[in-house]
């Protein structure tokens, strides 16, 4: 989980296409948002290689964004682009869920319809 | 169990809430520090009564709140309780309130594996903290339920959360949805031991009544009957009333029924403050009449008076009443006569009890006057009427108001079983009655009973006269029958005529006497003339006697002399004056 500091984007390799804007709210590194952060970091290296970002949002560092942003369980993954939002909650294990969750088809990059 | 007596402040601190009744009944507030759960049905008024929960928090006991709802918008929120008189933008601003929207949507969240509610913490805990909040609401937190799947996860997160929040210290409202076969949907009861609040809302006889009941409230004594309670502009009122005992004072002090001739008949001084007076009769036998007179006797001892109208509106009552001579319209301008009137049929039979409640409470009256209390009759049984009366009179007396309900009966049936249970909790019945004779229909007055003082059992006839109420003796016939109205006026001429003739004989056996004795005394003074004739005759007799007795001896000495002279001339001088 390095480079997992507030906000810090972890980007792929540069591509063209807009890239997903995904945002993992967490509170401290406990074992579920680490669970969460390693399993999220897995999925998009897999099934969107290069085409994502993912902001990691520590709310004991910035409690306001739990308001900004409706968020009330922890781990919270916020699919901020393409619309419309979409969450996934808990700490990511069940890919398919996940997948389903962010409206991603596993292995094809094109179930991306919000383009 | 600890302190049921009161003593350990530490575990019977409270937090007033503020609301009308509502601390009254829990003894001084909400448990602080702790959660209570607020629950019942759909639109029982449960976030209202949270929500002036904070906003009295706020304004009266510097206490901030925040208020976190989990299905109305904070706008939304702003928007309803601007029509209820609170202006939350203005305590947001002030930092006295925050309001949090939390919003879950369940098609748009997926679950997969483990979580929390540690964002729900942070926030929650976050709006304490900017405004040192002591006073919380969560407002419904059973929506989490509906929008996440995981039961098990949300039951240990919810049972983390209220530990949370007394650990925090703050006084939380949580409320709940009520439940088909538990208090709330989610069983939330289990998880807030300390004090569960239960409102309810039921419509019976198409009439809706709000219900509050204190199912549990550990460590304090508490009202444990249904409450009924009132929503409206000032915003919630509870009715905290009921027999729990009675303890009211009774006072001597004695109030005019505004009837001279009734107050005599009460011995002479009328009701007893603070009592209960039922006036029963058939329509239009003078019961509002006698009320008028209850009333203008009031404010013209400059006591507040407070009229329930539920027949009649207040400006029919007025002029009604001056066709009998009471003028009510000045108390009601000088603001020491109040009218209400509305129809029975406008709210349930709690409502009016609650509102009946709100209305002395405002108007602070010494003298109120319900009329007709058996108007309520359509909106309940005999059994919830009287609860409302017994309550009803209970809180009079304790307020030591003077109360005078009026009673529709039906003419020619007797008295109704209610009217009689109704009659029981009174202290002072005055019966009216038709009676129907000689083509008149005239009314009579009994006064069936009045507590703790000597008061006439006579019947007493009841005019309706230009001047008011009259009240006359009644006569009875030759079969022992009342006689009223006109057959008693010709009684009374007869009973006049029959005087007169009386008095007319016994002039004449005066004068006569006196006849007899101007007669004794007449011949008392020719006896007295006789008795003087005869006596000036009788002394004089006695004088001669005496002269001749005295003539004769100077007779015989001069015969002695004259004898040797002349005896024949002294025979002669002295026997002329015979």
């Amino acid at each position: 989980m390095n480079g997992s500091t507030p906000d810090t984007p972890i980007t792929s390799p540069a591509e063209p296409a807009p890239k997903w804007d995904l945002r993992l709210y967490v509170a401290g590194q406990t074992p579920k948002s680490l669970a969460a952060f390693g399993n999220l970091k897995r999925l998009c290296e897999h099934d969107l290689p290069g085409r994502y970002t993912i902001a990691v949002v520590d709310l004991l560092v910035d409690p306001q964004r739990a308001d900004d942003d409706q968020i009330v369980a922890l781990p919270t993954l916020v699919r901020r682009f393409p619309e419309p939002i979409r969450k996934v909650i808990g700490d990511l294990s069940n890919t398919a869920r996940v997948l389903a969750g962010l409206d991603l088809k596993p292995g094809t990059v094109e179930g991306d319809h919000g383009n | 169990m600890v302190a049921i007596n009161g003593t350990d402040t530490h575990d019977l601190a409270k937090a007033p809430t503020g609301i009308q009744g509502l601390d009254e009944l829990t003894g001084g507030g909400l448990p602080r520090g702790r959660p209570t759960l607020l629950c019942g049905s759909a639109g029982c008024g449960k976030t209202l009564i949270a929500m002036e929960f904070l906003v009295r928090g706020a304004t009266e006991f510097d206490e901030p709140g925040v208020f976190m709802a989990f299905e109305e918008r904070t706008e939304e929120l702003a928007t309803n309780f601007a029509s209820l008189g609170h202006d939350l933008n203005a305590l947001v601003a002030q930092k006295k309130l925050v309001l949090n929207f939390v919003h879950i949507e369940r098609s748009e969240i997926e679950e997969t594996g483990e979580y929390d509610l540690e964002g729900l913490f942070i926030r929650l805990g976050n709006a304490i903290d900017s405004i040192s909040a002591k006073r919380v609401v969560l407002d419904t937190i059973e929506a989490l339920f509906s929008g996440l799947s995981n039961t098990a996860i949300l039951r240990a997160e919810l049972r983390r959360l209220f530990r949370w929040l007394k650990d925090k210290g703050v006084t939380a409202i949580i409320t709940g949805e009520r439940g088909e076969s538990s208090l709330s949907r989610y069983g939330l009861e289990e998880y807030v031991a300390d004090c569960v609040i239960l409102l309810d809302h039921r419509v019976t006889e198409n009439m809706a009544t709000r219900r509050l009941r204190i199912v549990k409230y550990r460590g304090s004594t508490h009202g444990t009957s249904e409450y009924p309670f009132l929503i409206d502009h000032g915003g919630v009122s509870i009715m905290p009333i009921t027999s729990i005992g009675l303890k009211h004072v009774a006072g001597t002090e004695r109030v005019s029924s505004g009837v001279p001739r009734l107050d005599a008949m009460m011995g002479g001084k009328g009701y007893f403050r603070g009592s209960s007076v039922l006036v029963s009769g058939t329509a239009g036998s003078g019961k509002t009449s006698l009320a008028a007179h209850f009333a203008a006797g009031a404010v013209g001892r400059g006591e507040r008076c407070l009229w329930f109208a539920f027949e009649e509106s207040a400006s029919q009552i007025v002029r009604n009443m001056r066709s009998i001579g009471i003028d009510l319209e000045p108390a009601v301008t000088a603001g020491l006569l109040r009218f209400h009137a509305e129809r029975p049929t406008i709210s349930g039979l709690e409502m009016h009890l609650v509102n009946i409640y709100k209305q002395v409470k405002e108007f602070n009256p010494r003298v109120v006057i319900i009329d007709p209390v058996s108007n309520f009759n359509a909106l309940g049984n005999e059994a919830e009427i009287k609860s409302l009366l017994t309550r009803l009179i209970d809180f009079f007396k304790t307020q030591q108001i003077t109360a005078l309900f009026t009673s529709l009966t039906l003419a020619n049936t007797g008295l109704e079983s209610s009217e009689v249970d109704v009659s029981s909790l009174m202290d002072t019945w005055l019966l009216l009655r038709d009676l129907i004779s000689g083509a008149e229909r005239n009314r009579a007055l009994h006064l069936l009973k009045s507590r703790g003082m000597a008061h006439s059992n006579q019947v007493r006839e009841f005019l309706l006269t230009n001047q008011g109420v009259e009240l006359r003796d009644v006569y009875l016939g030759p079969s022992g029958a009342l006689i009223t109205g006109s057959a008693r006026d010709e009684l009374e001429a007869k009973e006049r005529a029959e005087g007169l003739l009386r008095e007319q004989y016994t002039e004449g056996k005066q004068r006569e006497l006196e006849r007899k004795r101007q007669a004794m005394e007449a011949r008392v003074g020719v006896l007295q003339a006789e008795y003087k004739v005869e006596r000036a005759e009788i002394l004089k007799g006695i004088e001669q006697d005496r002269l001749l007795a005295g003539a004769l001896a100077g007779d015989r000495l001069q015969m002695g002399e004259q004898r040797q002279a002349d005896a024949v001339t002294a025979q002669t001088i002295v026997i002329p004056n015979q």
